[in-house]
């Protein structure tokens, strides 16, 4: 039985560098197995372009098993795409049907600027991380195993938060292009595990001052973010974050 | 870090200011219904009120600074966010926020426009007919707060801006109650469902009992 493949019409934001003007530019995408990841149908349809001499879309995307938080499209509307809970690269075709019309485009916000097509930069993550996305603090050698000096519910708790793969999803789907969730996400892992505690004050006023610096929006609570997030990382620790902020503004900078 | 210059500070100011002034428009509402025990329940309620005298300036003022804090970050807050997205998408799917959320600005502004129309109206008697007649009309004494909102509506121009400002408060505060308590840091998934029903409820009896006052003077029912 031959494998049934689809055709579908692709909208593509095309921008040559960070300053130029960008552009919603039409193409087919050709013979599509349904199998296939939404990247291996970019993969496909780059290749008809070079075939034609069109210069192939340029595209995020590293470990392309849904760990690595590089592929960051938006894909008609919806950062990620339709399927809850997934990257672009966990997408499959099977969600599409012949014949379908679909609108991609980058991470749109000041904070992440496009270098190209649909490729932007997400240093201001990476340096929302420097502020103080780490703990100083030396615990000596690997603990014996299932040996944790908080309850298993509070790591529970911050492993969901540390579930947050860094891809920006939340940014681009913010009506404000908050980066919010993700401050949040990082500053919750560690400020709840023994580990990170002793900083957190510290560690709350100086990501929540790196985040403000880059350029992104404030949460105003729409929780979109939480509806795109690939990992499933809750608005809760946005409250949580607020939570750390308001025991950390009394203190000095000696604590 | 300063509270007034960091997002979450400002956000954090927002809410303390918005939860205030829920609070005030529970007061408020509250104190509104002695219209319906007739004039002198709200009449009488005023002179209890101005009995308080240099505490009524306290409140009076905590409440305006409230105000222009809540007014001052809103906006600020507002143009920072659409200027942290300077390309808007061609196509964008809002997945769970509220059309309360989206207009959160729009309804604030008219607010704010409703606040100064309804303080000069009421408190400051701007285009109350007989002023002079109704400041000593009440127990030959005081001001008869009853017969200025009672032919104050009898006007449909001043009750068509009460309701529609009542609606836009009901959208406000739909959106607000929720949201101040995720800003407080107090919510969380298992909660926060609770928080939103409960915000629409008390959004939605907060606007319908500013709005019945209007509305049951119009048709007739309250009357001089
Ligand atoms: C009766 C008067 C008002 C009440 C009861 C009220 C209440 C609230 C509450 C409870 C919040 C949520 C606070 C937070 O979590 O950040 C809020 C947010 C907000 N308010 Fe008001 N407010 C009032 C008037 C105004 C006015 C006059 C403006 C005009 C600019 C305004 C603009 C905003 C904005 C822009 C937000 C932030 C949006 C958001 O948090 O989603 N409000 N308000
Ligand atoms: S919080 Fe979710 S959407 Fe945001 S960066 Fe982390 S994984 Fe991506
Ligand atoms: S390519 Fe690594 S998460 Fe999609």
């Amino acid at each position: 039985m031959s494998e049934k493949t689809m055709n579908l019409t692709l909208y593509v934001w095309r921008q040559a560098n960070a300053k130029a003007p960008g552009k919603m530019e039409r193409y087919e995408a050709k013979g599509i197995s349904p199998d296939m990841s939404f990247l291996e149908m970019l993969d496909v349809t780059n290749e008809q372009l070079i075939k034609q001499g069109i210069e192939p879309i340029v595209f995020d995307h590293d470990c392309r098993e849904g760990i690595c938080g590089m592929c960051s499209q938006v894909i008609n509307g919806v950062p990620h795409g339709p399927e809850e809970l997934v990257t672009v690269c966990q997408l499959h075709m099977r969600r599409f049907n012949d014949g379908d019309t679909i609108f991609i485009e980058p991470w749109r916000s000041k904070a992440f600027p496009i270098e190209k097509d649909l490729m932007v930069d997400r240093g201001a993550f990476d340096r929302i991380m420097q502020a103080y996305g780490y703990t100083s603090i030396t615990c000596g050698g690997a603990p014996d195993a299932n040996d944790h000096p908080i309850p298993k519910w509070q790591l529970d708790r911050a492993m969901d938060a540390a579930e947050c793969i860094g891809c920006g999803a939340c940014v681009a789907a913010c009506p404000n292009a908050s980066g919010m969730l993700f401050t949040a996400a990082k500053v919750a892992h560690l400020n709840m595990l023994p580990q990170g505690k002793p900083e957190g004050a510290r560690r709350v006023k100086a990501m929540i001052a790196a985040h403000d610096l880059e350029g992104f929006g404030n949460c105003t609570n729409h929780y979109e973010c939480e509806a795109a997030c690939p990992k499933g990382v809750k608005t809760a620790f946005i409250s949580y974050l607020n939570k750390e902020l308001i025991k950390a503004l009394p203190k000095g900078a000696q604590d | 870090m300063s509270m007034l210059k960091s997002s979450v500070g400002r956000k954090l100011t927002m809410a303390v200011t918005g939860a205030i002034l829920v609070l005030f428009i529970l007061g408020h509402v509250l104190g509104n219904m002695s219209i319906f025990v007739g004039p002198e329940g709200i009449n009488a309620y005023a002179v209890h009120l101005r009995d308080l005298g240099p505490l009524l300036w306290v409140v009076r003022l905590v409440m305006l600074v409230v105000f222009v804090l809540h007014v001052w970050f809103g906006i600020q807050l507002t143009l920072e966010n659409r200027a942290a997205r300077p390309v808007d998408y061609q196509q964008k799917k809002n997945l769970v926020t509220t059309f309360a959320a989206k207009t959160m600005i729009v309804s604030g502004l008219v607010l704010l426009a409703f606040v100064i129309y309804h303080v000069l109206h009421f408190t400051l008697h701007v285009g109350v007919d007989n002023v002079d007649q109704l400041a000593k009309a009440y127990m030959g004494e005081h001001f008869d707060v009853y017969t200025m909102v009672v032919t104050g509506f009898g006007k449909a121009i001043n009750v068509l801006v009460y309701v529609a400002a009542m609606i836009l408060l009901f959208f406000h505060v739909s959106h607000g109650f929720q949201s101040f308590l995720q800003t407080l840091g107090l919510s969380n998934e298992c909660v926060q469902p609770k928080y939103q029903a409960v915000g629409k409820f008390l959004a939605l009896v907060v606007s319908i009992g500013f709005i019945s006052i209007p509305v049951l003077i119009m048709v007739g029912i309250v009357k001089l």
